[in-house]
């Protein structure tokens, strides 16, 4: 499926040693996915829309889905002609 | 056979040319040396893209040579998103040559076992310190390939070589001993400037302007490829008595306008010479330099966005320089003398690379 980079807003909570933690992924005006759980954080590249950064990997209502954190923005593989439907 | 872009524009109408960003490859090149700091804190850069890695602390640890360069290679593949070519060796020279055998995804083992194998039949060109020049000297004494200059004899090459002859033997022998040099990322640049003897004599304020600006320029051209601004500017002058001297200013926040480093210079020297004499040699040097893309200290009195414009202008000028020649895009001083003007600092100026031998 083709997907396309999509910047996305992203509400963050800094903890006090400096670890990031991602709480909520504003897709558009009507879609606010909320991060029930960062399962993994690693670097890495982000094949299918081109990048490279630290990629959390987040529960979000049940599905795993990958957030990236690259050169101080977060991105999510948009499925193009789709909505982030998760 | 390579052709410039203006030419390749007009055979190829949809060409689509992207610009170097070389803040992008530093990055790239400080992600990479990461992993390679899980390995080994024996870390010798060759270039932004190129490093020597000693891992013989490491093998208890993290496995044989073979086993750490697998890792690397796939770290560098997941975490980067390229390839990476690795050559396996004990030593500097033969590694390299195993990195340069088989592209752009590969790992080349070159040991005791398969040395001759595998190096032997390769162009004597491959071996690292050896250019056009002493690979013509080595065609004419019958050497072509890295085999037989192993297997010359060292006095024949140490009479048509000299002691770099010596120092061929031993390489194309895989017998390299320099240990890898724990050095920093990229070996820091401080500095870069650029000087001239003029090919007449200066007389006037007006040609030393003139000269100024052309080497602020260069000078600023090759800050932007470095991705960095310098923040003192360094005027260096020397008379038709061979007289000089130096003399420095701190901006008041980094730079790379042609602009601000030539009027900065320029004032340096109508504070500090008198025209006893005319000027024979002249030069700007930027020094301080910090990377550009890193957060600027912003000024609070200083008008950031009048140096953002220039510094922009700059930037286009060089595209369209790279794009159709140095020549096609002047300043109207410059023609106020065609003698001096059509100087072309920037190119006709060698930049030397880092040395094998440095440090």
């Amino acid at each position: 499926m083709e997907r396309k980079k999509k910047y996305v807003p992203v509400i963050v909570r800094f903890e006090a040693e400096g670890k990031l933690r991602p709480l909520m992924i504003e897709f558009d005006e009507s879609h606010r996915y909320p991060v029930d759980r960062v399962l993994d954080i690693r670097r890495a590249a982000c094949e299918s829309v081109g990048g490279v950064g630290d990629r959390y990997t987040c529960r979000i209502q049940g599905q795993e889905r990958y957030l990236w954190f690259e050169k101080g923005r977060w991105f999510v593989e948009e499925k193009a002609c789709h909505a982030y439907s998760v | 056979m390579a052709r410039s872009i203006l030419h390749v524009d007009q055979n190829c109408p949809d060409l689509v040319v992207l610009p170097p960003d070389m803040a992008e490859y530093i990055r790239f090149s400080k992600m990479a040396r990461e992993i390679y700091a899980n390995y080994t804190d024996q870390i010798e850069p060759f270039g932004l893209d190129e490093a020597w890695l000693d891992v013989t602390g490491s093998a208890a640890i993290a496995g044989d040579a073979m086993h750490i360069a697998q890792e690397i290679s796939n770290r560098i593949k997941f975490e980067l998103g390229i390839t990476a070519s690795i050559g396996v060796a004990d030593n500097k020279i033969t590694a390299k040559l195993g990195s340069d055998y088989k592209k752009p995804d590969a790992i080349t083992r070159i040991e005791k076992d398969n040395y001759k194998e595998i190096v032997y039949p390769l162009p004597v060109e491959d071996l690292l310190y050896v250019g056009p020049a002493t690979k013509e000297k080595l065609r004419r004494g019958g050497i072509t390939t890295i085999g037989a200059l192993a297997e010359a004899p060292v006095e024949f090459l140490l009479h048509r070589l000299g002691k770099m002859g010596v120092v061929l033997h031993t390489f194309a022998n895989g017998q390299d001993i320099s240990p890898v040099q724990n050095t920093e990322h990229i070996p820091t640049i401080k500095s870069v400037g650029n000087s001239a003897t003029t090919p007449r004599d200066l007389i006037s304020n007006d040609d030393v302007r003139l000269m100024l600006l052309l080497l602020s320029e260069s000078v600023c051209a090759r800050m932007r490829e470095l991705a960095s601004r310098c923040t003192v500017v360094e005027l260096y002058v020397r008379d038709t008595e061979l007289q000089s001297f130096i003399r420095q200013r701190k901006l008041a926040s980094p730079s790379c306008s042609s602009t601000e480093l030539a009027d900065m210079a320029f004032a340096l020297f109508l504070a500090n010479y008198h025209w006893e004499k005319p000027v024979r040699s002249i030069g700007v040097r930027g020094s301080g330099l910090v990377e550009a893309f890193e957060c600027v200290q912003m000024s609070l009195y200083q008008d950031d966005q009048r140096r953002q414009k220039w510094e922009r202008i700059d930037a286009t000028v060089d595209e369209v320089r790279n794009r159709y020649g140095y020549m096609s895009l002047q300043r109207a001083l410059i023609y106020t003398d065609p003698l001096l003007g059509r100087i072309n600092p920037k190119d006709d100026h060698t930049v030397h690379p880092v040395g094998f031998f440095a440090g």
